[in-house]
């Protein structure tokens, strides 16, 4: 009797032991959002909702706006996007579909081997070998190509300093392409065999059937892949504050040097006292709050897929 | 039979030529894109043989970080490295472990499972920088000094949802009829958690460790505003702590070109370790 009274006791106990950390993951996020909030008071009541959209961070007469981070940052992650998508989508197609079975496993490998080099290895190679190439070789003649052209030539202008929005973009889009390739591999082999079939057996070609087929079937997921690779880039620190210039200013082009909220986190936290901790650490918030958003965006994409799976269309 | 307009297939066909080049032109893309991707791989791993192997040296071992101009190596970076990632490991790998066994074993029912899952998401996701601001605003602040146990418990945030999410993956794959046999022998519930599906899921489970392990040692910006950076050799865990990328981080942008040598040098222990540890993974699970 005395036996199985310890048993049960013991179930209850491991029981809520696991559940109380199930709790703790939930305490734990609740606790960044309110110590960022509360960090970040002095500066949410000096300026408001404007915080967003004012253009002015000046340490000397104690002034700041979140405007520059927040466009350095959206827009660098939208370069990487540009970038990442097609060929991400193009290196899956090829996983799936065109690759010998014995490749597979190799290149898959090596591709996610992207993911896991350190972000601080981007930020030193990127500043150190690609940005004196790109600065010389690549650059001066991408902006005399478009100079004159109307909206490309203001896109493509300014002195090529190497270093800039651009440049961030690229190196995120190399680091965002095996997160996004994982995805679209690992919904396109959700697709039946027996849909890709019919469509082989109707005479559609390789391509026909993955545009066709295989993409309308898994769009869901494709979206909530590049949602996932988004949220990477939102918040990627070390890579970006090597190369992207960290400039308060607007870019007026996409070459031109601007800096973004995670890379200003990293340059300015650890000397800023007073407002500009506060504001600092409310960029941190807002940044927070954006993965946060787009991360649950692709939640909801990725869940319909599999809730769709299976069923005809 | 080809050329033949009568064949059900007409090779010469306008429209099928059209679509054998597209198919043709979107299969070159493909495969060019995968070139693309390993392109970038080659050149970085490249750069790191380069720069990075003459540098490498055993002074990297027995020395400290050189003051300006001097020569010295990484020893303290990499015991500083060392210990912040065990004692992050040790706090945040028995945390993973529970909450994601309550996820996977008791959570079939109820809200608390499927809300956890998500913001466990979330945290997974959530960017490096601001579990570092987290850190600093509820400890470094609070105490008025950077130390190696704050890096320690940044990084310990950053292993939780990894292996939560491996826990929880791999309970759930053990079958259903395990968990019965055991309960019909008159198993209690935590004995066949512990003793029979803790053990089903074992490789799993290592691998996600093993994966958290490499996120941490590569991670530098949750240690910018919690362990700083420590010129000399130090394993008082209750002072600012030097560590391998946040040296790496201040030496390659110094104006020094020793500094800049041991820079590299650091990036290409950092990039070995970590590609050895995903790599050691990936077989540990195949297996």
């Amino acid at each position: 009797m005395k036996k199985s009274q310890n048993a049960s006791l013991m179930d209850v106990l491991f029981k809520n032991v696991t559940r109380s950390f199930a709790f703790l993951v939930f305490i734990l996020l609740a606790a960044i959002m309110v110590s960022l909030i509360y960090g970040s008071r002095e500066s949410i009541a000096a300026y408001g909702f404007s915080f967003l959209w004012t253009n002015d961070w000046d340490p000397v007469r104690n002034s700041y706006g979140a405007l520059v981070p927040i466009v350095g940052t959206l827009l660098s992650s939208f370069i990487a996007l540009l970038v990442a998508v097609p060929v991400s989508f193009g290196i899956a197609m090829f996983l799936t579909e065109l690759s010998p079975t014995w490749l597979r496993r190799p290149l898959g490998t090596a591709i996610e081997m992207l993911a896991a080099i350190p972000s601080i290895i981007y930020g030193m190679w990127g500043l150190f070998v690609f940005v004196p190439i790109f600065q010389q070789y690549i650059q001066p003649y991408v902006i005399q190509a478009f100079a004159g052209v109307p909206v490309l030539g203001d896109i493509f202008s300014g002195p090529p300093f190497g270093i800039g929005v651009f440049t961030a973009g690229l190196i995120l889009s190399i680091m965002v392409i095996p997160f996004i390739t994982a995805v679209m591999r690992d919904v396109f082999e959700l697709v039946p065999p027996m849909l890709k079939e019919s469509a082989y057996g109707l005479g559609g070609t390789t391509w026909e059937v993955v545009w066709k087929v295989v993409l309308p079937y898994t769009k869901h997921g494709v979206i909530g892949g590049i949602m996932l690779g988004l949220g990477r880039a939102l918040g990627e620190t070390m890579a970006v504050t090597f190369v992207i210039g960290n400039a308060f200013n607007l870019p007026s082009s996409i070459f031109a040097p601007s800096n973004s909220i995670a890379s200003a986190l990293a340059n300015e936290f650890n000397e800023a006292g007073g407002m500009q901790k506060s504001a600092l650490l409310e960029l941190g918030l807002i940044l927070f709050l954006i993965t946060t958003v787009v991360l649950a965006l692709s939640k909801v994409l990725l869940l319909r897929l599999s809730r769709n799976e299976g069923t005809s269309r | 039979m080809f050329n033949n307009s009568d064949s059900i297939v007409n090779l010469s066909n306008p429209v099928y030529r059209r679509r054998q080049r597209a198919n043709r032109l979107m299969l070159g893309l493909s495969g060019a894109t995968l070139l693309f991707g390993l392109f970038w791989l080659f050149w970085i791993i490249l750069t790191l043989v380069i720069k990075g192997g003459g540098a490498l040296s055993l002074s990297l071992l027995t020395h400290s970080t050189p003051p300006p101009g001097g020569t010295g190596g990484l020893l303290n970076a990499i015991l500083g490295s060392i210990m912040m990632a065990v004692v992050g490991t040790l706090i945040g790998t028995p945390i993973g472990i529970l909450a994601g066994t309550y996820l996977a074993e008791y959570g079939r029912r109820g809200w608390l499972a499927p809300a956890t899952r998500f913001l466990n998401d979330v945290l997974l996701s959530a960017p490096s920088i601001v579990i570092g601001l987290f850190i600093y605003a509820v400890y470094v602040a609070q105490v008025g000094h950077y130390s190696g146990w704050a890096g320690a418990v940044a990084l310990a945030i950053l292993v939780i949802p990894v292996v939560v999410r491996a826990t929880d993956n791999m309970l759930l794959l053990v079958p259903n009829s395990l968990r019965e046999a055991a309960a019909a022998l008159g198993c209690p519930q935590w004995r066949i958690i512990t003793f029979i599906c803790y053990r089903a899921a074992m490789s799993g489970i290592l691998t996600g460790i093993l994966l958290a392990i490499a996120r941490i040692s590569g991670e530098t910006a949750p240690l910018l505003f919690t362990a700083l950076n420590n010129q000399f050799l130090s394993m008082n865990m209750n002072a600012p702590m030097a560590n391998l990328p946040v040296v790496i981080f201040q030496y390659a942008a110094s104006p020094f070109e020793d500094w800049n040598h041991l820079a590299w040098a650091g990036a290409v222990l950092i990039t070995l370790l970590v590609l050895g540890i995903n790599i050691a993974a990936r077989s540990l699970f195949r297996k």
